[in-house]
């Protein structure tokens, strides 16, 4: 259960960021959470997408290139010792977590979080395991809908 | 009122001949030098193309019917090619600072040893140095003229020689603290990083003994001049030399400090209009071409530096008769002088091929925010080679930064560009965009 993350390199300049957004937005794309992971000099902006195939495809045709790469996505109660959970089952793997960004729906009291292991597939099956949900794009896309 | 820096001293009578004497002593050595030249195929074979002889040269003006050298040519006669004596003549080799891939090398004689040394006495003591002193030379010793040039000049003043060689600067600053030397010799950008460092260590660099400094190797500015001697309470004084010429000691400043004087015993100096390859005015920039005239193992004809500086010709107040020449003030090819270091573009190109994950679309940048140089490389990245991990982009900027110091010898801050990103040209690309000021 991955789900796929477009991401975007940028020089640090400004208007860097708009611009990509404008893009989507005018092609009515809805950007479900983004991260941008930044140096002095360059950043990565990490986006997911309710149909990633169409937003790639615009984003390209203006001419920015743009990387397809699995995600894990994970569901916790919105509450204390929720992420350390998950954090504690990771180390117990021996997995490093390449980054991470979090965010909340509205309408229920989950967060989901998205990670980059540097292996997903035994990510995936350890919190599985573990009685974690790690939601699918299509899942994660409906519930956003709600 | 003078406005001597120092106390004005003058080592030598040529210094201070009168000008028609000079020009005769000159006139004499530029037809020994074109008859010593004769023993160089290339430039026996250019001289036959001209009809030109020994005896041809009638005026210091005939000087302009002598064919150029450039690096070039001293290239294609690597690596001692362009030697007019047996190689059991030579004394010593140096090879130019440049890391070119294709080095040059200059031979001297014993007899070019101590002319190169008497120069440069005269401009250490022109800028204060005398017997008793004690100079640190923090210049490399090795293939580059700096160390060693300066070394048998401090000998031959009669001074001190504490030879540290470049780099440590901590040692320099504890050996300066412990030894005590009159003089600094160095690069005037290292000269500012033993300051640096020295505040580093606690220790006000103002306290040293230093109350000289001279300094080449690189373009430097009268604002630098002002700062370092702020910074280190001395007096700095700038030489001028390169190692297809001799090395240090074409010319130096006097107590006066406004221009060198180009030691004219020994050099024959044109300005010209890097274009035409006319004369410039005096006081105009054009292209120092050097002739030698008294190099034995090597002689020069009308070398082109491609250092872009102008001639003042007017009678200095220190009492030399010398022709004065400013501070160099560029380059007319693309070689970039960073820190002391040459630099060619087609270097940083040859770096960035060899590292996986650029593209050929690149610019470099040469800025001087702090005093120093600072070269910075742009590079359009390959599309497949742009990931979305952090540490995937930092390793492949720091094998970047690691190939271009490998090749280049030079640390450069580079920055990682998306494809399609750097402005493309119709013509020649731009790849090269200098913004020190030097002129100050």
């Amino acid at each position: 259960m991955k789900m796929h993350q477009l991401s975007m390199f940028l020089e640090n300049k400004p208007g860097r960021l708009s611009e990509p957004c404008r893009l989507l937005a005018n092609a009515g794309i809805n950007i479900l959470t983004l991260s941008v992971a930044d140096t002095q000099q360059f950043g990565i902006l990490r986006l997911i997408v309710p149909d990633w195939e169409a937003a790639k495809g615009v984003l390209e045709k203006a001419g920015f290139v743009v990387n397809v790469t699995e995600v894990v996505a994970t569901e916790v109660v919105d509450q204390p010792g929720g992420l350390a959970t998950i954090l504690e089952i990771i180390e117990e793997v021996g997995l490093n977590i390449e980054y991470m960004y979090a965010f909340t729906f509205r309408c229920n009291d989950k967060a989901v979080i998205v990670f980059r292991f540097d292996n997903n597939d035994i990510a995936v099956t350890a919190l599985q395991a573990k009685g974690i949900s790690v939601v699918g794009g299509v899942e994660l896309y409906e519930r956003a809908r709600q | 009122m003078n406005t001597f820096a120092i106390d004005n001293q003058i080592l030598d009578k040529e210094e201070t001949m009168p000008r028609t004497e000079l020009q005769a002593l000159q006139l004499k050595r530029l037809r020994e030098t074109v008859a010593r030249a004769m023993n160089v195929p290339f430039y026996k074979k250019e001289f036959a193309e001209r009809g030109i002889t020994p005896d041809s040269i009638q005026t210091l003006s005939d000087v302009r019917r002598l064919p150029f050298t450039t690096k070039e040519d001293m290239r294609s006669n690597y690596p001692l090619g362009l030697c007019a004596v047996p190689r059991t003549e030579l004394a010593r080799i140096h090879g130019s600072s440049g890391t070119t891939g294709m080095p040059t090398f200059v031979g001297y004689t014993h007899q070019d040893l101590k002319t190169w040394a008497r120069l440069c006495a005269r401009f250490l003591v022109a800028g204060g140095l005398r017997p008793g002193h004690t100079a640190q030379i923090a210049f490399g010793y090795g293939l580059f003229t700096g160390g060693f040039g300066l070394h048998y000049g401090v000998e031959e003043v009669g001074a001190a020689v504490l030879p540290v060689s470049s780099g440590n600067t901590t040692r320099q600053v504890q050996l300066m603290r412990d030894l005590q030397p009159d003089a600094l010799i160095c690069t005037p950008s290292y000269a500012l990083n033993i300051a640096e460092v020295a505040r580093g260590m606690g220790i006000d660099p103002r306290t040293l003994s230093l109350r000289f400094a001279h300094f080449g190797g690189e373009m430097w500015t009268e604002d630098m001049r002002r700062q370092i001697e702020a910074e280190m309470d001395l007096a700095a004084f700038n030489n001028y030399g390169l190692s297809e010429i001799i090395g240090p000691g074409v010319s130096g400043d006097c107590a006066a400090r406004s221009g060198m004087h180009i030691q004219e015993d020994h050099f024959l100096v044109e300005c010209l209009d890097p274009e035409s390859l006319e004369p410039t005015e005096d006081y105009t920039y054009g292209e120092l071409v050097i002739t030698a005239l008294t190099r034995e193992a090597m002689p020069m004809i009308r070398y082109r530096t491609r250092d872009i500086a102008a001639l003042d010709p007017c009678v200095c107040e220190c009492g030399r008769t010398t022709v004065r020449m400013t501070r160099v003030m560029g380059r007319t090819d693309d070689m970039l002088i960073i820190r002391g270091v040459n630099v060619f573009p087609s270097q940083i190109e040859e770096a960035l091929f060899q590292v996986e994950g650029t593209s050929p679309h690149y610019l470099v940048e040469v800025n001087r925010p702090d005093r120093l140089d600072e070269i910075t490389v742009k590079v359009e990245l390959r599309p497949e080679f742009l990931s979305d991990k952090m540490s995937v982009m930092q390793t492949l900027r720091d094998s970047i930064v690691r190939r271009i110091q490998t090749v280049a010898g030079v640390h450069a801050k580079v920055e990682l560009l998306a494809p399609q990103t750097l402005e493309r040209s119709a013509g020649k690309a731009v790849r090269v965009i200098d913004r020190r000021n030097l002129q100050g």
